[in-house]
């Protein structure tokens, strides 16, 4: 049986600008599949990632309806991302910076996400086996 | 002998910021460090068997690590038999494991 460890990643990216979000990603789904302990501090842009107005859209450049699009919604993947982890018997604890949603009207997260500050990523950090930063630059 | 994982997720065609995460792996590695690279992103383009650019044998040779991320080098059509000898590709759970081991990590 896999040792259970606690992981802390700090995101800056909003989401469909950056490969790095596509990354970290990837990472926090292998950490969850392992049945990890994640947290999640999204800081700046990041906090968009569960924001939950997102919406699907058409894409008539290439005559696609909202169905054939298919278009990927980054908080569907949060909200995968926290599912996968409390069937593996983990947790994904996903905070984001109150005056970085502030600032972009972005309070409407989905289901799970919770409102923090840096303070709460340095508990986190130091709650944790290990922490990454993902800086935008 | 502390562990270290360098993340390189740039490549800017030989500007000074991504020799960044070479020169840093070197240097930990000259003072006794264990220490990974992990190519991801752009980052895996100097990998490439003729790439421009220094290489990664001198890291090699001084015990660093160096791994590719096998999903950015399949996005970018590189296949392993293409990679320099001293590049191993690999799948991204390894970053999982040396932070789950205790590795200082820095992204770049």
């Amino acid at each position: 049986m896999t040792e259970r460890k606690t992981l802390t990643f700090a995101l800056m990216d909003a989401p469909y600008e950056s490969a790095r979000t596509t990354t970290a990603l990837r990472l926090i789904d292998i950490a969850t599949k392992r049945g990890y302990a994640v947290n999640v501090f999204a800081y700046e842009g990041a906090v968009m990632l569960p924001f939950n107005r997102q919406q699907p859209h058409p894409n008539a450049v290439h005559g696609r309806n909202v169905e054939e699009e298919n278009h990927l919604l980054t908080k569907d993947v949060v909200a995968a991302l926290m599912k996968a982890a409390e069937r593996n018997g983990g947790k994904l604890d996903w905070v984001n910076c109150g005056l970085c949603v502030d600032e972009r009207g972005a309070g409407e997260a989905i289901e799970g996400v919770r409102r923090g500050s840096p303070a709460d990523f340095w508990k986190l950090a130091e709650a944790s086996d290990n922490t990454l930063v993902i800086g935008t630059r | 002998m502390a562990r270290y994982l360098l993340i390189e997720s740039r490549y800017s065609f030989g500007a000074s910021e991504a020799d960044f995460c070479r020169d840093l792996a070197r240097r930990l590695a000259t003072a006794d460090n264990r220490v990974t690279l992990f190519l991801v992103q752009n980052g895996v383009l100097p990998a490439r068997a003729g790439a421009h650019g220094p290489g990664f044998a001198d890291l090699v040779r001084v015990g660093v690590e160096i791994l590719a991320d096998d999903f950015s080098l399949r996005e970018r059509g590189i296949s392993s038999d293409r990679l320099q000898p001293s590049v191993k590709p690999s799948a991204l759970d390894v970053v999982i494991d040396r932070l789950a081991d205790g590795a200082k990590a820095i992204w770049h």
